[in-house]
């Protein structure tokens, strides 16, 4: 499954990173394969979200955030 | 003598690299251009010791040096180029300490590039009440820099780090990630088209500049292709070293962490702030409230700026001599300035509320809200901050789209942002409002008046989304298009903060709109005050000959003054600015304008509130204190010579509102724009689009209701 399918709750393992230039910019922005995530806010209309990456708090695009594959916690 | 220490401060975006940057410098900060280009940098003078000075650059936030913004752009061209004059001696790295990892990754990159540096750990705090410590004297010793914790915030940690730039300012650079893997021939080559020595920096420069530097890419692309070298590929497993080799050192200096302690306020405001509900009425309550503010706080500062430029232009009018020094000073340079000043209030109350609501964090969070309704128009959540901005003056709000990392929706936005009202049309608005509905009608619990005035700020919007919409299909964009954004904690505003971007907006607006503003005026005054000799002097021969004629008795100074009135109003129309007006006219009669009207379009390209004042000049109403209500009066007496009724019917007054609400009359905004966008192609087609808009739904409304 991919970060846009995450629900608030769940905390997740990033798996993967897809996309080329966005790939690229989100590694610089930490978020790596192995980091863990959460959900924490949906913007008003569904979209962007804002997910805990790391230590710090990251806004993105669904269309974005299923570039990032992740496998949810046990 | 005392030795002169560059220093540059370096971070990600929202590490409090501004705040240390105000407090080692407080007010003594100023922006210029890197020299020969029009990239701006702001650098601040500080006094260390009796023997060393510092130049203290502050750069924009960067999360790694492949810039992807404009903004990102300006701190890589520093730091590329060790020939520059500009170049840091030293730099300071401020790292957010409660996000070390991702922080540090930039850091290792700027310490590659060839540059000494110390490291500031900010937000030491913020780190410890979630439960993160670090053992700093580990973390220098690991990192081989001196670190220093600091809080730039709360200014501690200030001296410390000062105490290092006099006895401990590093002088070698560290390095980090190798090269190993990369063939060496190929770095040699690279190192040579790059005109460097130090093998990251000239791959790093080569990298970008394929991407970015056109003269040496198409090189740089070839020899990237003999040695088969893949620089995507090759910028992934740079950052996955770096955080390789960062990950090492930071567990040695994590002497503690609990993350179970973590609590989280910021958490539980922003399920608040971004709810679905709760989190745009507060957001459109704050609009509300901001620009009640605008309006209510501004009225008397306004009335004693304009009433302390009429008593200055009397003063210098009556105590020098008549002539063209005495009309220059007062009707091109005075009358300049004082429609800069005059704005000064609205525009610091409104970046004041901008400032404090982006010092705590809350601008992010609309960002956050609003990128969703953004998206569809080809912008993004930050283009909005630069949206409300341009309600007080289009010029720092350009400048303020910087951060836009797309390309595309950064120029779109820059495009659509003069169709917000500023606050140059307001007594625009004002004036022509006030010829159709009376200052004290109401409608329920509402005034009218305002309504109206509520109706033009939102017609402007809307042009702005519309056409925001047009141009995504027009300009093309080879970027991919992501929207990424930092949501930084909530933080207590500080004081100096905001009036350290007060001052710089402020200054933006003074000195970047009032040079190109009083420049205009002086231009606009010589069109006005000059024309063909022979109709001027007949105009002169005319009033020297009903004064000469006058009895006595009929020389009071009422009429005099009257006269004189109406002799001005009769030069104008004489002069070039007249003539333009009636060559004019034919183009614009079919929006319901004059020649009058023609004056007033040519003369509002200074900004646009001249309007009022040059249909004063031409309405012969004296200059002096409340005259908008003699202004009004005389427009509604007009009638056209040639229907015989009224030249201000209720057509002609909404073809003109929507004409001042579209048209760019403004030629700070084109000067701005050509150079934020560094072509004057943009300014100029923004110049065309702005001008057919308006007069096509000028000639629209006309034509309905006329």
């Amino acid at each position: 499954m991919n970060l846009s399918q995450i629900k608030f709750g769940e905390v997740a393992t990033i798996t993967k990173v897809r996309g080329d230039l966005l790939a690229l910019k989100l590694f610089e922005m930490g978020v790596l394969p192995g980091e863990e995530v959460a959900l924490e806010n949906v913007a008003p209309f569904g979209d962007p979200i804002a997910v805990r990456v790391g230590e710090y708090k990251l806004c993105l695009r669904l269309q974005d955030a299923a570039h990032i594959e992740i496998k949810i916690n046990e | 003598m005392r030795r002169k220490v560059t220093i540059a401060l370096v971070g990600n975006p929202n590490c409090g690299k501004t705040s240390l940057f105000n407090a080692l410098t407080g007010l003594n900060q100023k922006v210029s251009n890197f020299p020969g280009t029009t990239v701006e940098k702001k650098t601040g003078d500080v006094k260390l010791s009796n023997e060393i000075g510092l130049q203290i650059i502050d750069l924009p936030g960067t999360y790694s040096l492949y810039p992807k913004s404009a903004d990102e752009l300006v701190t890589y061209e520093l730091l590329r180029n060790k020939a520059e004059t500009n170049f840091p001696d030293v730099v300071i790295f401020i790292a957010d300490a409660s996000n070390l990892k991702r922080n540090l990754l930039l850091f290792t990159q700027v310490c590659d590039l060839g540059c000494p540096a110390i490291l500031a750990l900010n937000m030491v705090d913020v780190a410890e009440r979630r439960g993160i410590y670090y053992d700093v004297e580990v973390l220098a010793k690991e990192l081989g820099v001196p670190v220093v914790p600091i809080n730039a915030r709360k200014k501690t940690g200030i001296e410390p780090l000062k105490e290092v730039l006099i006895n401990n300012l590093p002088k070698e650079y560290n390095t980090y990630f190798s090269l190993d893997k990369v063939d060496p021939d190929f770095l040699n080559m690279v190192s040579k088209v790059t005109d460097k020595r130090n093998p990251y920096a000239a791959l790093q420069y080569a990298i970008n500049a394929a991407e970015l530097i056109s003269e040496k890419s198409a090189r740089i692309k070839e020899i990237f292709e003999n040695y088969k070298f893949d620089a995507r590929q090759f910028q992934e497993d740079e950052v996955f070293a770096r955080y390789h080799i960062i990950d090492a050192a930071v567990k040695k200096a994590r002497v503690y962490s609990d993350l179970s302690l973590k609590k989280s306020l910021t958490r539980k405001v922003d399920a608040i702030l971004t709810h679905r509900v709760f989190g745009i009425l507060i957001f459109l309550s704050l609009m509300f409230l901001i620009f009640q503010a605008v309006f209510s706080w501004t009225t008397y500062p306004m009335d004693w700026v304009e009433a302390g430029f009429a008593q200055l232009s009397n003063y210098v009018q009556s105590s020098l001599p008549a002539g063209v020094l005495n009309d220059l000073l007062v009707q091109g340079i005075l009358a300049g300035l004082s429609g800069v000043i005059v704005f000064l209030p609205q525009i610091i109350v409104l970046f004041l509320f901008i400032a404090i609501l982006e010092d705590i964090g809350y601008m992010a969070r609309v960002g956050f809200i609003m990128d969703r309704i953004m998206r569809p128009f080809g912008m993004n959540g930050k283009s909005i901050v630069p949206l409300i901005s341009g309600m007080a003056c289009a010029v720092p709000s350009i400048m303020a789209s910087r951060s836009i990392e797309n390309k595309k929706e950064r120029l779109i936005t820059m495009l659509v942002i003069p169709l917000m009202s500023c606050s140059a049309r307001l007594p625009v608005y004002t004036l022509l409002i006030s010829l159709f509905i009376p200052d004290n009608a109401v409608w329920g619990p509402f005034n009218i008046h305002g309504l109206v005035l509520m109706l033009m700020y939102f017609i402007g919007f809307a042009a702005a989304l519309v056409s925001a919409w047009i141009f995504k299909f027009f300009i093309k964009s080879t970027q991919i298009n992501y929207f990424l954004m930092e949501l930084p904690g909530y933080k207590m505003p500080i004081a100096s903060n905001i009036l350290i971007t007060l001052y710089e907006k402020a200054g933006a607006f003074v000195f970047g709109a009032g040079k190109i503003i009083i420049a205009v005026s002086i231009v606009l005054w010589v069109l006005a005050s000059t024309g063909p000799t022979k109709q001027m002097n007949a105009v002169a021969e005319k009033y020297t000959a009903i004064t000469v004629n006058m009895t006595e008795a009929e020389k009071n100074e009422a009429i005099i003054n009257g006269l004189n009135l109406q002799k001005d109003a009769a030069l104008l129309e004489a002069s070039y600015a007249g003539q333009f007006g009636k060559f004019i006219e034919p183009a614009i009669r079919p929006l319901g304008f004059d020649w009058k009207i023609g004056i007033c379009l040519l003369t509002s390209l200074a900004a646009r509130e001249v309007f009022v004042g040059t249909m004063s000049t031409i309405y012969s109403v004296s200059g002096t204190d409340d005259n908008l209500d003699s202004i009004r009066e005389a427009m509604l007496k007009e009638t056209n010579i040639s229907t015989g009724k009224p030249s201000y019917s209720l057509a002609t007054v909404f073809s003109l509102l929507l004409f001042y609400a579209f048209a760019l009359q403004c030629m700070s905004t084109v000067a701005i724009v050509k150079k934020e966008t560094g072509k004057t192609k943009w300014a100029v087609i923004q110049f065309i689009y702005m001008t057919v808009l308006a007069y096509g739904s000028s000639l629209l409304v006309y034509q309905i209701f006329g």
